[in-house]
């Protein structure tokens, strides 16, 4: 309760920033601020279990230590993106502010489709999360790639909405109760309503769009590689973690019961999805082009957890967005530093810059799924979820071959830092200076925590 | 304070990895190799009192140690030394002196790196033959690979970056299998309830996943993931292609790692939980493994026969020994498991000795083509000594440590088909004749450009294979200390 209010209102505050600070620094001061205390502020309501307004959402909203400890770790990993990138996205244009603006924006989304109660704040959630991106995407005005990437995810973007609104539609009039609460739709016991069934293909296609699950995947390459690359970093972890957050909430709360039935959908959407991401991937030489591939390869392994519908599914789809939106954050932001953003680009990085080597290695191989790393926690939740499921026991076989080829296309880029010569050009632009490789540092140290103990994670969830 | 504070297991992992991690801190290549070779000096003292504290009940507090972990899905940090893996940690503390002494006066570039990475290696390799818990087990397996692969790749010959990472899917992918049937298992584990009170639906400890609740068929499909894992590692026929291939590419002292302790890593794995885990299934597949071995063995001893270049030649021999040693696994027979319990651990001395000599030839001479060699033993008298010596150890002559192993290997596997026997022993014919081959190529005959301004080796190098020679013989002569220290293990792998 106190993010969404919170991330509205220091949205305009930025907005207003923009109008009467000339500089381009202050904005993004102004901006970790508000990361701060808004990550605070979700940690007070997550301790306490009590909001500080007291406000009665009649129960369109439901807050719950599972879906605060879901935003903790999105607000925990944009305050890691504002520190790191922050710099970066006064680069991209002139209206610094507003970029911050519509980022808080998107967590006040973000917010709502964490908490949402009926499919109609689900659907206002996906609207203030999806707008705001769009603008974003085509930030840099000038550039014909970003007009032609924001142009392509807003045609699309609508669509899916458009999808959506006639899945609820559809739910809405096979509701004999005539509600949108998603705890007041009765399943029945038998085979599903026509209605229903209707309404959750649709709502299924809407949200494997929002979070790029093949089929539904062909505007993600495009739109990545075009968005200027800070805020690619940005769509590609935490936006994409909420989306996942949402889908299985919704899914879990509304046809869990149901779940024997559209199970087989969610199967073939997740093994398509692994295929794709990671053949497509491996062919790719541009390392964003290769992030934005691998971005759907991980979601595949995130789909896993709407296969499982478990408790484990939970657990691990919490875990998956803290490790998967961390690596990212990192490994993007090491990319931002590079002249050169081909896989060649990275030759001998490891000889110039040892450290941000060494951070790319963790983030890598913690996306990989080696020991140690959150990835590997992750990625062990999620097939762990997936066995206790006990059907299609080949998709979970699926799964990890799937994963041994992403170890390809991850590795490639460490062999170019510690296997190749350096060229006799620079490599990087700027290392950043002392404090951003601390930064990183520290975000590595994070995530070999989260991989050596994800249980200070997972507590959190049982927390109220 | 031992058992109480620190226990002897914790120890030979957390001093190999402190150690290694000091050593990335180190300024000088000097400082880091001396840390490392005092360092693992020190890991082979503890690991040799490990050697006397073998009473299970007595010495349980000093071999075991338990912290919780992950407590909610039923795992803990359970490691501890019993009789599968004692000799096995024994091996592994024992190989790295060896290793940087043997080779302690190459000169390796990026040198705090280099020991660094081999002491973490070090690390992960004692944790895989420690572990007591499932997950504890995965995580060492991995762990113990990802600094070989950095090792091989940054340090490897010419090929070594996609040679590396072929060994590095392999083996990726065997453990993946591995995970999955891990997580089948523990699917199937009885609940487990911690001291403190928290519960857990199910358990990674080993005693929980050797009493699993599994089908028949359910035991026989995850047999396979486990064993496709530990078959890539050891490896045997046909999932060996990585092999030869990575010892050729790997700098050598990586390679006396991967031959003499990874390859174990597989046959450990089979004692410790395959066979455990699934009596029945390693009962009803035996013949079709023990099959596959042989092949390897014939296969591999041909192609050795045929080869030129010398570390593809030990590489393949390897191969065929591993083969032996699979085979005798899987009879399930008494003496055959007794003599592959002890051969894991010769055979980790004997190829380490091997690869030195091999390292010293190419180092001296510049080629590995045994073609281009030729009269070394008057060039280089003591190598040659040392090289026949461990070169007849490897075909197990009598008197080597080898022969007790290989005799109740060949005993096991008499006992479990006489035609599998006698085709087995077609192998011990050839690597006679291609190891005595290589020996006359390379130190007899005329010398020629490449080899007649070779020298003796020096002190370290002579220190070594003394050490390494003596070990032969004195286990050749008195193997029995070996038996004792395995025998309690064979109740769990013995299965007829």
């Amino acid at each position: 309760m106190n993010a969404i209010l919170f991330s509205a209102i220091w949205g305009v505050l930025m907005m207003f920033c923009g109008a009467f600070v000339k500089s381009k620094a202050v904005p993004r001061y102004i901006a970790l601020t508000g990361i701060v205390l808004l990550f605070a502020m979700n940690a007070m309501e997550l301790n306490s279990g009590l909001p500080l307004f007291n406000i009665d959402p009649a129960e369109m909203l439901r807050t719950n230590s599972f879906n605060l400890s879901f935003l903790a770790i999105v607000f925990g990993a944009t305050l890691f993106y504002f520190l790191l990138s922050g710099s970066e996205v006064e680069k991209v244009g002139e209206h610094v502010a507003e970029y911050f603006a519509l980022m808080f924006f998107v967590l006040c989304g973000i917010s709502l489709m964490a908490t949402f109660n009926t499919l109609l704040i689900l659907f206002i959630g996906v609207e203030i999360m999806s707008i705001p991106l769009y603008i974003l995407t085509g930030s840099d005005k000038r550039n014909l790639k970003s007009n032609e990437a924001s142009l392509k995810y807003f045609l699309m973007g609508c669509f899916s909405t458009g999808i959506m609104l006639m899945g609820i539609t559809f739910i809405y009039g096979g509701n004999p109760n005539g509600s949108f609460y998603i705890n007041n739709i009765p399943m029945g016991t038998g085979d599903m309503p026509v209605m229903i069934a209707t309404g959750l293909i649709f709502l299924l296609v809407s949200m494997a769009f929002k979070v790029s699950a093949a089929p539904f995947h062909f505007w993600t390459p495009d739109v990545y590689d075009g968005a200027p690359t800070v805020f690619t970093s940005f769509m590609s972890t935490i936006v994409k973690a909420a989306g996942f957050f949402a889908f299985l909430r919704l899914f879990e709360q509304v046809f869990g019961v149901m779940h024997a039935q559209w199970q087989m959908l969610i199967v073939v959407i997740t093994a398509a999805t692994l295929l794709i991401g990671n053949l497509t991937a491996v062919f790719q030489q541009s390392v964003k082009r290769m992030l934005a591939y691998s971005s759907i390869a991980q979601a595949g392994f995130m789909l896993l957890a709407l296969f499982a519908l478990n408790d484990k599914a939970k657990e691990g789809i919490l875990l998956y967005s803290a490790a998967y939106s961390l690596s990212t954050i990192g490994i993007f932001a090491v990319l931002l530093k590079m002249e050169d953003y081909t896989v060649d680009g990275f030759n001998g990085l490891a000889k110039k810059q040892p450290i941000l080597a060494l951070v790319a290695t963790i983030f890598l191989l913690s996306l990989t799924g080696i020991p140690l790393t959150a990835g590997f926690q992750a990625k062990f939740y999620m097939l762990m979820a997936a066995v206790e499921n006990g059907q299609q026991f080949w998709l979970v076989i699926f799964a990890v071959l799937m994963a041994a080829v992403s170890a390809y296309y991850y590795f490639r880029v460490i062999q170019a830092m510690y296997f190749k010569e350096p060229g006799t050009s620079s490599l990087v632009n700027s290392a950043g200076n002392s404090g951003f490789q601390a930064l990183l540092v520290v975000l590595a140290i994070l995530i070999l925590v989260l991989g050596v103990y994800p249980e200070f994670l997972i507590g959190w969830m049982y927390h109220l | 304070m031992l058992g109480t504070y620190i226990t002897f297991p914790e120890l030979l992992i957390w001093l190999p990895l402190l150690l290694g991690i000091i050593s990335f801190f180190t300024s000088t290549g000097k400082a880091a190799k001396n840390l490392a070779l005092a360092g693992s000096f020190l890991v082979l003292a503890v690991s040799v009192t490990t050697l006397f504290y073998t009473d299970i009940q007595a010495h349980h507090k000093y071999n075991n140690v338990n912290y919780y972990w992950l407590k909610y899905i039923g795992n803990s940090f359970n490691i501890g030394i019993d009789s599968t893996g004692r000799l096995l940690s024994f091996l592994t503390a024992l190989a790295f002196p060896l290793i940087f002494l043997g080779t302690y006066r190459h000169d390796m570039k990026n040198a705090p790196a280099y020991f660094g990475l081999m002491l973490l290696a070090q690390a992960g390799l004692m944790g895989v033959f420690l572990a007591k818990d499932a997950l504890v087990f995965y995580f060492f397996w991995e762990l113990a690979l990802i600094p070989v692969y950095f090792l091989c790749s940054q340090w490897g010959g010419e090929k070594r970056i996609p040679v590396t990472f072929k060994f590095f899917v392999y083996t990726f992918v065997g453990s993946l299998l591995m995970l999955i049937g891990i997580l089948y298992v523990y699917q199937h584990t009885a609940a487990r309830v911690f001291e403190d009170g928290t519960s857990s639906a199910h358990s990674f400890a080993l005693a929980h996943f050797m009493n699993a609740q599994l089908t028949a068929t359910e035991q026989n499909c995850l047999f396979w993931l486990f064993f496709v894992a530990f078959a890539i590692k050891m490896p045997i026929f046909p999932f060996h292609t990585w092999q030869p291939d990575t010892y050729d590419q790997s700098p050598t002292p990586v390679t006396m790692v991967l031959s003499g302790i990874m390859v174990k890593m597989g046959l450990f794995g089979v004692i410790r939980w395959l066979i455990p885990i699934f009596p029945e299934a390693a009962d009803k597949f035996d013949s079709i493994i023990i099959f596959f071995s042989i092949t390897g063995i014939l296969y591999a001893s041909a192609i050795a026969w045929m080869q030129d270049n010398l570390k593809k030649l030990v590489a393949y021999s390897s191969i065929a020994h591993i083969g032996l040693m699979c085979a005798a696994l899987f009879t399930g027979r008494e003496m055959g498991v007794q003599g592959m319990m002890i051969q894991m651990f010769t055979h980790g001395v004997n190829i380490i000795g091997l690869w030195l000599v091999v390292d010293m030839i190419e180092r001296k001479t510049g080629v590995r083509q045994i073609s281009q060699l030729g009269g070394l033993a008057s060039r280089a008298p003591f190598l040659t000594i040392m090289l026949v010596v461990v070169a007849l150890a490897n075909i197990a002559l009598p008197l080597t440590n080898a022969f007790p192993g290989e005799f109740l290997m060949f005993a096991g596997l008499f006992q479990f088909n006489t035609w599998y026997a006698v085709t087995a022993g077609i192998g011990i014919i050839l690597s006679a004749v291609y190891t005595l081959n290589m020996i006359q190529k390379i130190f007899y005959g005329e010398t020629n450009t490449v080899t007649s301004t070779v020298g003796d080796i020096s002190w370290n190098e002579k220190l070594t294979l003394a050490v390494i020679v003596l070990i032969i013989f004195i286990t050749g002569v008195y193997p029995q200390p070996l038996i004792d220290l395995t025998r309690d293990a064979l109740p769990m792998i013995v299965t007829k």
